[in-house]
């Protein structure tokens, strides 16, 4: 066995005249929890269907725990579990059925792991599926997974249903997981949710990957947008390394900081008596057009309307 | 009254979403209708073919489709519409005021949409009397349509008779509506809600049936007793409407006590607790297609034995009627000659072998229904193959189809067994039944190619089986060339048991099946999953 679960190259899949992932190259290291960050639309769940065995790819290579996903879709699901971003039950089964149903046609599962698993997630299993929330049909996914023996769990946006107190119960889990050496593909939009999980991420925009690398190497990516006002007119911010589009108007101030300079900055926004102050980190999306924005361009990728342009390559 | 504030903006809004839904209840029923008594003139020419079909409404089988039978002495064509198309459109009627009222009262607030129209300027009753309005409209709308639509359709059909009739009809459309909105407060869920209306439908309607053929007075405690009891056409009574008019506004004013008291979005009856854990059964995609199915499976397999049932035991007296109606000769010269009663149960063994088609299209087309879903995802991505998957629910469709006209050979040969006082009548016809199966798999088979060729267009499996029930209906009066005929699977089938046996056409069936089923799945597995 490699030391590579996940293998992909120059993944094409088009949809008509779509191109829903142009090139798309990503590897997950066995025993890795890897996070997949992109905005909505970029590919993600495309990626993760074609793992699956769900779609066919159009051009690329693909290996998914050393087998083909497609060929050998049912020996390599036996040794993973999938939850979906959108978790669609059977309306006449319990939680509790479907979760067993799942479960069994994966392989079975840790009855001891699963009545654990009911207890912290919180979820009533004699329930009828059709009376679940998002949530709790999310709850029943994760649960069937996470209490599967398998080697790989691919997540696509598992949270996003749920309420912060259950987001941090699955973080535990996940982190679990981890420790017994087992290995995570998480799609996520939420940086946060990837910081504190994952080792390495990938971020991907537009069917293409544009980042790589463990979240170290992608720390420039976080800059945190400023909102202060002060008791005296502000100056001279603009000498400052790391301030970007910055907007003053008296006492007050607007601006984008490169995270690792934020210390600096505050430091002279202080001189000039600070009376209130947001701080926010910027969105995802924000980010991609403004680290990605040139880039892509360059590569025949309209930024403003979102498309590829053309038949340019 | 501010409980009833933007009422008649929601009786827009209903008026709106249901621009087609509506006219096409409304339309469709009235158009049947007046296509049915139309075809009367063709079919019972003389008063003579009118006496004889009386006469079989004397059996007590009969009247659990026909009312009491008023008028038989002198079977006018009015007496024949009161009597033979009162009791089924009554059914189609009560279905009609159920599916829409639940439709915009339960499944509204099951989803949620009522919460964000409550939250506007709109009283807490607004929605159960606009409601109530749209439907009672519609069913006032075809009770005019009816009124001035049967005259011109049959002449002999006074308009002061066909206003009874219309009358009589509304009134049950009216005490449906009732019921679906009482029960449309007591659980939270719309298909609950949904059941257990269309289950009061049925005792109510058995309880009828029972009445008449017992010839006791329980008829008197059913909504369609009431309106046979009318006696449209013949000996026309107005005050069993009252009864009906009575209950309706028990009914709502019911409803309207508990909507006043009760959470929006809550029921009275709690959804019951069901099992933590899956049944030993519930592993494989195979006990999954079955857990999915099986109701409807049992459903269609009553419903097909108690057709039989029916038939069976209907048929020397039909069979007699058969062969004096001048207008059959021909259907009957294309099935060839033979015992009348053997005839008889040819062709309505065609007739429930077309019924049962729809059992395999549905059921194959099951697959899609939860691929459309997204609720084939997680099954595909455990470990399942494609094969595997759409198997199972192909197992449920091609062994469904046997289980369906086994059902029925049953249903007949019991009771031919039982009125022929000969035993061997049951293998004979359950044989006759089964031999029907091909084409039944022809059909699912045309679906299974669809749905892995062309998936978004597996419509077209229904659109085969309309053209191939009007082929079979209204072929032999519209005089269609014999290719047409010869497109139909269940045409191929031998007329039995009036025919002999042949093993041929069967063995080609199968294999027709058998290639369709081969190039659906081909293409399921080659192609991408498709979700919407």
């Amino acid at each position: 066995m490699t030391s590579l679960a996940i293998s992909v190259s120059g993944l094409v899949k088009t949809f008509g005249s779509t191109r829903a992932l142009d090139g798309l190259d990503l590897s997950v290291a066995t025993g890795e929890v890897h996070g997949f960050l992109g905005p909505n639309g970029s590919g993600k769940t495309t990626t993760i269907r074609v793992l699956l065995g769900l779609l066919r790819a159009d051009s690329g290579a693909v290996r998914l725990l050393d087998g083909d996903p497609w060929r050998d879709a049912v020996a390599l699901h036996r040794r993973l579990a999938y939850v979906p971003g959108d978790v669609n039950l059977w309306p006449n089964l319990t939680g509790g059925e479907a979760i067993d149903l799942l479960g069994r046609l994966r392989g079975g599962l840790d009855p001891k792991r699963r009545a654990d698993l009911l207890d912290r997630f919180d979820l009533d299993p004699t329930k009828k599926a059709r009376s679940y929330s998002k949530g709790n049909r999310q709850k029943v996914a994760l649960v069937s997974a996470l209490a599967s023996d398998v080697d790989l769990l691919i997540l696509d946006e598992p949270t996003s249903g749920l309420d912060p107190l259950m987001e941090a119960l699955f973080q535990d889990c996940i982190d679990e997981w981890k420790d017994e050496g087992r290995t995570v593909l998480l799609s996520s939009h939420i940086l946060a949710e990837i910081e504190a999980l994952c080792d390495r991420v990938s971020i991907i925009r537009l069917g293409k990957t544009v980042e790589t690398g463990t979240l170290a190497d992608l720390r420039h990516l976080t800059r945190t947008s400023i909102a202060a006002e002060t008791e005296r007119p502000i100056s001279g911010l603009d000498e400052l390394p790391g301030v970007h589009d910055l907007h003053v108007e008296g006492e007050r101030a607007r601006f984008d900081v490169d995270t690792p300079q934020l210390d600096g900055v505050l430091r002279r926004l202080t001189e000039f008596g600070v009376r209130s102050l947001t701080s926010q980190p910027p969105t995802l999306e924000e980010l991609f057009l403004r680290h990605y924005g040139d880039e892509l361009a360059a590569n025949g990728v309209d930024v403003a309307a979102g498309e590829p342009a053309g038949e340019r390559s | 009254m501010s409980s009833l504030a933007g009422t008649g903006t929601l009786i827009r809004f209903i008026l709106r979403r249901d621009r087609v839904r509506l006219p096409i209840w409304v339309l469709g029923i009235a158009l049947s209708m007046m296509g049915s008594v139309a075809s009367f003139a063709d079919t019972y020419p003389t008063a003579a073919d009118r006496q004889k079909r009386a006469e079989v409404l004397d059996s007590a089988m009969a009247q659990l489709f026909v009312g009491p039978g008023y008028g038989t002495d002198h079977y006018t064509f009015g007496a024949m519409t009161a009597n033979e198309l009162l009791p089924f459109t009554a059914i189609v009627v009560a279905l009609m005021s159920i599916f829409l009222v639940v439709r915009h009262t339960r499944a509204e607030e099951e989803d949620g949409r009522a919460e964000l129209v409550r939250a506007g300027v709109v009283g807490r009753h607004a929605s159960t009397v606009a409601t109530l309005t749209v439907v009672c409209g519609a069913q006032l709308l075809l009770a005019l349509l009816l009124t001035f639509g049967l005259p011109a359709s049959l002449s002999e059909l006074s308009t002061s008779g066909s206003f009874a009739f219309a009358a009589a009809l509304a009134g049950v459309g009216l005490v449906f509506a009732g019921v679906a909105v009482a029960v449309a407060q007591l659980t939270a869920n719309a298909r609950t809600a949904l059941g257990i209306s269309s289950m009061v439908l049925g005792a109510t309607y058995l309880i009828r049936a029972i009445g008449d053929m017992t010839g006791t007075n329980l008829a008197w405690l059913s909504p369609f007793g009431w309106a046979t009891e009318m006696r449209a056409y013949v000996d026309v009574r107005w005050w069993p409407l009252l009864l009906s008019a009575g209950l309706t506004i028990g009914l709502v004013a019911a409803a309207v006590r508990i909507n006043a008291r009760r959470d929006v979005g809550s029921g009275i009856i709690a959804d019951r607790p069901g099992r933590p854990t899956a049944s030993p059964l519930l592993g494989s995609p195979l006990g999954l297609a079955f857990r999915l199915q099986r109701v409807s499976l049992l459903a269609w397999s009553l419903s097909l034995f108690l057709l039989g049932l029916v038939y069976g035991s209907i048929a020397d007296e039909a069979a007699s009627l058969y062969e004096d109606i001048s207008a059959l000769d021909d259907y009957l010269a294309r099935i060839g000659a033979a015992d009348p009663a053997d005839q008889y149960l040819a062709i309505t063994l065609s007739i429930s072998a077309l019924i049962a088609v729809g059992y395999a299209v549905q059921s194959t087309l099951r697959a899609r229904g939860e691929e459309a879903g997204k609720r084939a995802e997680p099954v595909l991505a455990a470990s399942v193959s494609r094969w595997r998957w759409a198997g199972s629910h192909l197992v449920m469709a091609l062994g469904g189809s046997v289980v369906l006209m086994f059902a029925y050979g049953l249903g007949v040969g019991v009771s031919r067994a039982i009125s022929a006082e000969d035993l061997g009548e049951l293998p004979r016809l359950i044989g006759a039944a089964l031999a029907y199966t091909p084409a039944l798999w022809v059909f699912a088979g045309f679906a299974v190619a669809l749905f892995g060729l062309l998936p978004r267009a597996v419509g077209a499996a229904w659109a085969l089986l309309g053209f191939v029930a009007f082929v079979g209906f209204l072929g032999p009066l519209l005089q269609l060339p014999e290719w047409v005929y010869d497109i139909s699977p269940v045409e191929r089938v031998p007329d039995l048991p009036v025919a002999e046996f042949a093993a041929g056409p069967l063995l080609a069936l199968t294999l027709i099946a058998a290639a369709l089923v081969g190039v659906g799945l081909l293409g399921f597995w080659r192609r991408d999953l498709a979700e919407a």
